[in-house]
């Protein structure tokens, strides 16, 4: 593997409180001060000027549909669309289908990371057998068979002591436990935010308050058993509110903020456009700002996609009869970068660092900066580049983006994963 | 004025003009209707297929008969003996329907924005029969027709929508005409049928039924939905109806002159007493009638009429 010597960009690594335009030196797979002269001669050279390196971006919260649901995304295909995004380190979610809730699944996914993946993938565990919400999974299992996380993301344990006694479980095992927050008698039938556009859409609304519920029933579990608790795609003010004041108290809670949650709002929705159907729901936008506030003070820890894809003849249907979720990978730097450096008037290094060393650490992954001596897990990319997004012909294997035709501003170059390019110029490699 | 809309989804999209032009044309329809030799000519060899994928009795009749006294030719689909059973889109199914060479769709369907999304697919007009909760604009046209009728200008009226709020088409729809008459809209019921986001589109939301009823020159009644509640939004309805089931006391609090309005159908003894639904005030059949004309009308112009056809020099 050849030497990289990235010259001349501007580097931001804000595990390192770095922020300058230098060089950034890989050999040999790790990252390093500077290259042997041998290898200096020998290091394949990118010019980094107008561009930014920082280390490779953390997503811990993706759907990549295998096993079961291949037809929507492969770990081979959304590992891709992951490299396009700049993203060298993801975590996968198991809802698939069969689930994974056992450690035979697990080895299944990991086997297919080894063989597929392009960048570094790590799958997590269901917290209940089934994803049925009625009785434990092997959490041990699943951790010795290598799970970071375990959650029943697309649902949430409804039971309070269930959950209880998962969360008290898997702190033996220190893995964090992830919810979706939900409470499902709140929301059947729901498929979009309860508010006015619901009413004049006469679409099942889902109440925000159905979220906060369950936030609120995770800081008191949380703050009784002491167990980490992180809280998926918050969408809701009162959560970030509730979210606040557990953090100022030391509750050993963490959250996550969507990049559609942060950029757009039930408002758009006037068409019926299926694209714009998730879970939670498209929210207002007094919802939409206090979640920015909450990224800006720390409320809300890290940024994720919940990158979630569905075939064309899935999402072209009646709105009601459409699956829940979007594609995020490929855009998710330049809706970030956009919305909140552009828009909101955040620093460039703070962005950076919710996708990057505070995502790392909620999993408590040894990524996330270029410190020396670490993988060299780098993203390249230009801030100021305006290009169009085509969905049809990004490397998800689906293409459902409310983001699908638009400009979007800045574009990743590289992605590198130890020391390895993957993606450069558009190309995987 | 000419008519430039092909497809007739919702009542908020149209202007109050188009609205009274539907109405003018209904007018001169409805004269029709009394005739031994009902059928106009307006519509001669045009195909229209009745796409309901709910059940429907008054709206589908209303429309096959809308359509036939135009002499179209008129297809009704059955859902239960159809492919949709067999797990055909609904985009399949309308391109096939359009590929037979319908002429012009009318969908009835329980999801909300289905007539939307088939405008944007097919190159026929589609007509809105009532998606979901969210618009019955033909409901919404006929009722304020009858409306103009009884009243004339409903400008300034006090209009009172009373029941299932939260899940009615009707009320939906009816408030976007009304509103764009200038009257004075108010929805009551039960605050879980009745939220008050409703006051966003302009009307009043009230749970008194004593002070909305009083000086109220039209109540519209709606059906409670029970077969669409799987959850408890009011305990029963014995309790709804001693709450806000309309009676001859209620009814008593009135303007002396209001008018008794019902979409159907009826939950005789839930929402009204029978001795209302069938009262000198009630106007329910005449609904049912003057929704043949208000189809017709809106048949005519989807599928390309014009107002001068039919109106001469006034249109």
């Amino acid at each position: 593997m050849p030497s990289l010597w990235i010259a001349n960009a501007r580097v931001i690594d804000p595990a390192n409180r770095r922020d300058d335009v230098s060089d950034v030196f890989v050999h040999e797979g790790k990252l390093v001060s500077s290259l042997p002269a041998t290898a200096r001669k020998r290091a394949r050279k990118i010019d980094g000027t107008g561009l930014v390196a920082c280390p490779g971006l953390v997503d811990i919260h993706v759907h990549f549909r295998e096993p079961g649901q291949t037809h929507k995304e492969t770990i081979s295909t959304g590992s891709r669309a992951a490299a396009a995004g700049g993203f060298t380190t993801v975590v996968c979610m198991p809802n698939t289908s069969p689930v994974a809730d056992n450690a035979g699944t697990i080895q299944f996914i990991n086997d297919a990371i080894r063989r597929d993946a392009v960048i570094k993938v790590h799958p997590t565990g269901c917290i209940t057998v089934g994803m049925k919400g009625q009785a434990l999974a092997p959490i041990g299992s699943l951790k010795r068979a290598g799970v970071v996380a375990i959650t029943d993301d697309g649902d949430c344990v409804q039971a309070n002591e269930l959950m209880r006694r998962a969360v008290e479980y898997a702190k033996m095992f220190d893995l964090p436990v992830m919810d979706h927050c939900q409470d499902h008698s709140m929301t059947q039938g729901a498929v979009m935010n309860e508010g006015e556009m619901s009413m004049r859409l006469g679409l099942r609304g889902w109440p925000n308050a159905a979220e906060d519920i369950i936030v609120a029933r995770n800081v008191i579990l949380s703050t009784y058993t002491g167990a980490h608790i992180h809280m998926q795609h918050i969408s809701s003010r009162n959560s970030v509110e509730i979210l606040r004041r557990a953090k100022s108290r030391g509750v050993n809670v963490t959250a996550e903020a969507t990049p559609h949650h942060i950029a757009l709002t039930d408002s758009l929705l006037g068409t019926y456009d299926t694209n714009l159907k998730m879970n939670p729901p498209l929210r207002t936008e007094e919802d939409r700002l206090e979640i920015i506030r909450g990224l800006k003070d720390g409320t809300l820890d890290c940024l994720a996609t919940d990158h979630a894809p569905h075939t064309d003849y899935e999402k072209d249907k009646e709105f009601d009869f459409a699956p829940n979720g979007i594609l995020g990978l490929e855009t998710a730097l330049p809706v970030t970068l956009q919305t909140l450096v552009g828009k909101h008037k955040f620093k460039l290094p703070y962005v950076i660092d919710l996708w990057t060393r505070k995502a790392a650490q909620i999993v408590k992954l040894p990524v996330g900066s270029l410190s020396e001596g670490a993988a060299a897990d780098i993203c390249l990319f230009d801030p100021d580049e305006v290009w169009r997004y085509d969905a049809k012909n990004g490397f998800s294997k689906s293409s459902n983006s409310p983001w699908h035709g638009q400009d979007l501003r800045g574009r990743v170059k590289y992605t590198i994963v130890d020391g390895r390019i993957v993606f450069e110029n558009g190309r995987i490699v | 004025m000419r008519w430039n809309r092909r497809h007739l989804i919702t009542l908020e999209e149209l202007s109050l003009q188009e609205i009274e032009t539907i109405h003018r044309i209904a007018t001169v329809f409805k004269k029709s209707l009394g005739k031994h030799e009902k059928k106009l000519p307006y519509l001669v060899g045009r195909t229209i297929v009745n796409l309901f994928l709910e059940p429907s009795t008054r709206t589908r009749m209303a429309f096959e008969m809308a359509a036939k006294r135009l002499s179209a030719d008129v297809v009704s689909f059955d859902a239960a003996s159809s492919s949709t059973t067999k797990g055909e889109t609904l985009r399949d199914t309308a391109e096939n329907i359009q590929a037979l060479n319908a002429d012009a769709i009318v969908i009835r369907h329980a999801a909300a924005g289905s007539p939307l999304y088939l405008s944007k697919l097919l190159g026929i007009p589609v007509v809105n029969a009532g998606d979901g909760a969210h618009e019955h604009p033909t409901q919404g046209l006929l009722d304020t027709f009858t409306m103009r009728e009884h009243l004339g200008t409903l400008k300034g009226r006090k209009v009172v929508i009373l029941g299932d709020i939260l899940f009615s088409r009707v009320a939906r729809s009816n408030v976007h005409a009304l509103l764009k008459f200038g009257a004075n809209v108010t929805l009551v019921g039960p605050s879980t049928l009745v939220p008050r986001t409703f006051e966003h589109m302009g009307a009043k939301v009230s749970h008194d039924l004593r002070s909305a009823l009083a000086d109220a020159e039209v109540v519209m009644l709606l059906r409670i939905q029970h077969e669409r509640q799987n959850s408890s939004l009011f305990p029963s309805l014995g309790e709804y109806t001693s709450m806000f089931g309309l009676n001859k006391t209620r009814a008593s609090w009135l303007n002396p002159n209001a008018i008794i309005m019902h979409p159907g159908p009826i939950n005789r003894g839930v929402e009204i007493d029978s001795e209302l639904a069938d009262g000198d005030r009630s106007v329910i059949l005449e609904q049912v009638t003057n929704g043949i004309a208000v189809r017709m009308a809106v048949l005519f112009l989807c599928s390309g009429g014009q107002p001068a056809q039919v109106l001469g020099d006034e249109a």
